[in-house]
């Protein structure tokens, strides 16, 4: 047997339409894993990396195949495998850790029947021991109760928890290759650092060979040996880990590791238009002055559900909370999922009306519920909501989405109306013959310059950014953050910018507020984050983001350990 | 296939995502599946018929041209003749503008005001949504074929009736599908920002979420086309439908019943010909929402 678990080479995947339109979605990949060694496969969205990793179990989604090339997995050839050895290749040699484990656990049976489905229904393993592996599977893994953990279903464990059983269905078969796409990227950070340890120290104590798929390049020092590091289906760089991540020398690697390190260099790197003044991202460290505060709330509490007799919904998404935004100024709202930070978004939007408290916008009594409020008022607070495509009407042209608000609050028409669309285009960067296109037609960037665009349009003095960042690959978010800190140079907006990513607020804000269930537990400038006085939860937070230097992950814990009882007191 | 079937448990197969029906529109037309395209040969050969079929048709359709009852197939008569020595071919061509047209407008009515209904449902306030849902709710208890044979026991068998019965007693079906298409975009974001631009909602209704539920409809709108179909055929063969000397398909089958003992071309073809307008619009709605899956 050959030194190498995995042996990758010349691997084509093409779309599998009309021969004469095929689009090549990896072209000539090669790489190897030796036994025992984890690679990551790094990309953005659309590079190719989980087509990829698909190709490795035999598999490509629908309308793709595999055009050329070779795989060995372990000494055998993938590609030659007939359909019912692919099924045993899958069930004895090849696991697959999916993204999503919600999506991949089914809600209506229980853990250990699912975990233990595959080795039972392969006749790998008789039920009991099957039983019995995965139990000693789940305390290796360190969840908790791992006797009984197993005889609830999905939605009674927590989503950490549940991609760690995940891990544990996958390892149930002892393969010869474990593949990991992207396993923390839906986790919060605080989640991520507990599942990865568990994972590192699984991948190190079993010798596991591994080919972990992210986009991450973070999370990817901690854990794999080798990178390769793919860009729209090809190899842009491959090496050891430290030396490609310390030292690339491939143009595409380089603006990723900087878009990781810094999102002002990758900005230099990436943006087409030079604008004069981008010197700094944000407009922090010179705001000591005071400013008048433009929305102020306070005792704000909301949530959802019955009211009961004393006016409290029956699910509290946020309780008692008070905040300042200055004119001027971008307030950074910080909170893992649950915290009720899309809560408060949309409780100052007058979409959730609030059980309890009031807000203020210059002074002004705003009505809770947004049908009461003037359009005078709506107009001066907008929203830009997270999921850009879900946030744009599919059926319409940019131009329309942009000439809604212009009609609505400046009754605009004609040719006026078309100018200023036009600027409205140029602000956000985008050209203006995008006007003429329709939502499904633009990228994940471009679409949430639109949604930029779109608030711009009513000429607010506050945008409400919920999660903006959160769904776009890093090198398009950093250019998102750096317009809208270019557009509040220039127009002198407010932001109230709602993010679980501490580096987004870092890179755009200059006060911070950290939400945990529903509460305030802290606030202050910026610089509060790096405050040892700060609340434990705050400096939790911090610590939990994963850093690039390796070794980082056996350091974390130590700090974990002594904050994790200080986050429950937080919580109760 | 028996028109006792509600359009309800089949409505739910072309219930597309709203974004990726959407995309369908934004680029070039992805061309029909087979079944599709022999659907659409067969829905179309129909609606050609209905349409010119009356100008070159042989005969009147209540002329007797033979003295021979239920004769075989000829070069004269190629459909044969039916039970008074009448040309069947004829027969068959007036008879079909009867089904489709008077299925066609019924359909229209019921998918038009079901998804006007629905819109207005999901944009008002809860008691309008209460009201519409409970009474909608009352009118889908109601058996359609029972309720259509009520309302010509009550009213008489004309055809502007024939036509209200069969909207009414598919508006029901239309409604709830246009009025949970309606829900699912009501939270979509797009919607939200316009809530909060302050937008009318007569414009939400109308530009924000019409749009994106139109393809679903159609889709349902064939489907609801097909029932009608087969209910307006399942009312004339009990005679209680189009009344001579006027005939649609489902009365050719009838009036010419006693043919079926000698196997005579005047009972089958009406039949085969219902048969192949419903499978037709079927294969052709089945083969529509794929073409927004793969988007």
């Amino acid at each position: 047997m050959s030194s190498h678990q995995v042996r990758v080479s010349n691997l084509r995947v093409v779309t599998s339409d009309a021969a004469d339109r095929a689009a090549v979605l990896v072209k000539d990949v090669s790489f190897t894993i030796p036994r025992g060694e984890v690679l990551a496969l790094i990309g953005e969205s659309g590079s190719g990396k989980t087509t990829v990793a698909l190709a490795l179990l035999g598999h490509t989604r629908a309308g793709c195949r595999i055009a050329g090339g070779s795989i060995e997995v372990a000494g055998t050839d993938v590609l030659a495998l007939g359909s019912r050895q692919i099924l045993d290749h899958r069930r004895r040699r090849v696991a697959y850790i999916a993204q999503s484990a919600a999506a991949a656990f089914n809600p209506a049976r229980r853990i250990m029947d699912q975990v233990t489905e595959t080795t039972v229904v392969g006749r790998l393993m008789t039920r009991n021991a099957a039983r019995e592996k995965a139990v000693e599977l789940f305390r290796s893994l360190a969840l908790p109760d791992p006797h009984r953990i197993g005889e609830r279903y999905p939605h009674q464990v927590s989503g950490g928890q549940l991609q760690r059983l995940l891990a544990a269905m996958a390892l149930m078969s002892d393969p010869e290759l474990v593949i990991f796409d992207e396993p923390t990227t839906a986790l919060d950070v605080t989640t991520q650092v507990e599942v990865l340890r568990e994972f590192k120290r699984l991948i190190q104590e079993r010798g596991t060979t591994a080919l972990y798929v992210s986009h991450d390049l973070a999370v990817v020092a901690q854990l794999a040996d080798r990178v390769v590091v793919l860009n729209s289906g090809e190899v842009r760089e491959s090496g050891p880990t430290m030396r490609v991540l310390g030292t690339p020398t491939d143009s595409y690697t380089r603006s990723l590791v900087a878009a990781a390190t810094g999102r002002e260099a990758v900005c230099a790197l990436r943006r087409e238009v030079a604008i004069a003044a981008s010197v700094g991202v944000s407009g922090r460290g010179d705001l000591s002055e005071p400013l008048e505060p433009l929305l102020s709330v306070d005792g704000l509490t909301a949530g959802y559900g019955k009211v009961d007799a004393e006016g409290f919904p029956s699910a509290i998404a946020l309780r008692d909370v008070s905040l300042v935004v200055k004119r001027g100024g971008a307030l950074g709202v910080i909170g893992e999922s649950g915290s009720g930070k899309s809560t408060l978004a949309r409780a100052l939007a007058g979409i959730v009306a609030p059980a309890f408290g009031t807000l203020r916008l210059e002074g002004q009594l705003l009505e809770a519920r947004m049908e009461r409020r003037p359009r005078k008022q709506l107009r001066r607070i907008q929203i830009v909501f997270q999921h850009a495509d879900a946030a744009l009407n599919p059926a319409h042209t940019v131009a329309h989405i942009l000439s809604r608000p212009l009609k609505l609050y400046f009754g605009m028409h004609g040719t006026e109306r078309n100018e200023r669309i036009a600027r409205l285009l140029d602000l956000v960067h985008l050209d203006r013959s995008m006007a003429a296109r329709r939502p499904p037609e633009l990228s994940g960037g471009q679409k949430q310059r639109v949604n930029l665009a779109r608030a711009l349009a009513a000429e607010p003095a506050l945008i409400l950014c919920d999660e903006v960042t959160s769904a776009l690959d890093a090198a398009v978010g950093a250019a998102i953050l750096e317009l809208m800190a270019e557009l509040r140079r220039e127009l002198g907006l407010s932001y109230v910018f709602i993010s679980h990513d501490v580096s987004a607020i870092r890179a755009i804000c200059d006060e911070v507020t950290v939400l945990y269930a529903g509460q305030v537990v802290d606030s202050g400038p910026l610089r509060r984050l790096d405050d040892p006085a700060a609340h434990p939860y705050t400096r939790l937070l911090v610590s939990c983001v994963p850093e690039m230097r390796s070794g980082w992950l056996e350091d974390a814990p130590a700090t974990l350990g002594q904050l994790g009882t200080a986050r429950l007191d937080a919580s109760r | 296939m028996s028109p006792f079937v509600t359009p309800e448990t089949r409505s739910e197969i072309p219930a597309t995502k709203p974004g990726a029906a959407a995309t369908v529109t934004g680029r070039k037309r992805k061309s029909l599946p087979l079944s599709g395209r022999i659907g659409l040969v067969m829905v179309l050969f129909w609606v050609a018929v209905a349409l010119v079929g009356p100008l070159i048709a042989p005969h009147a359709p209540g002329a007797v041209v033979s003295n021979k009852v239920f004769g075989p197939m000829s070069l004269r008569f190629p459909m044969g003749t039916d039970y008074l020595g009448r040309d069947m071919l004829s027969r068959v061509i007036f008879g079909a503008q009867y089904t489709v047209g008077l299925a066609l407008a019924a359909a229209v009515m019921a998918s038009a005001s079901g998804t006007v209904l629905g819109l207005l449902a999901t944009i008002s306030g809860r008691w309008v949504e209460e009201i519409l849902s409970r009474l909608l709710d009352a009118l889908i208890c109601v058996p359609s074929t029972i309720f259509a044979l009520v309302m010509v026991a009550a009213f008489g068998s004309s055809l502007p009736f024939l036509l209200l019965t069969a909207a009414l007693s598919y508006v029901a079906g239309a409604f709830r599908i246009a009025r949970s298409l309606a829900v699912n975009l009501s939270v979509q974001e797009y919607v939200q920002a316009a809530r909060v631009r302050g937008e009318g909602r007569l414009h939400i209704a109308c530009v924000e979420m019409l749009p994106n539920m139109i393809h679903p409809m159609l889709a349902d709108f064939g489907l609801r086309f097909m029932f009608i179909v087969l209910m307006l055929s399942g009312l004339s063969f009990l005679g209680l439908g189009v009344q001579p000397p006027a005939a649609d398909l489902g009365s050719l089958i009838r009036e010419n019943l006693s043919g079926l003992d000698n196997g005579a071309p005047a009972v089958l073809l009406p039949a085969i010909a219902v048969a192949t307008l419903t499978i037709g619009v079927n294969l052709l709605i089945d083969s529509l929402p794929q073409r927004g899956d793969d988007a």
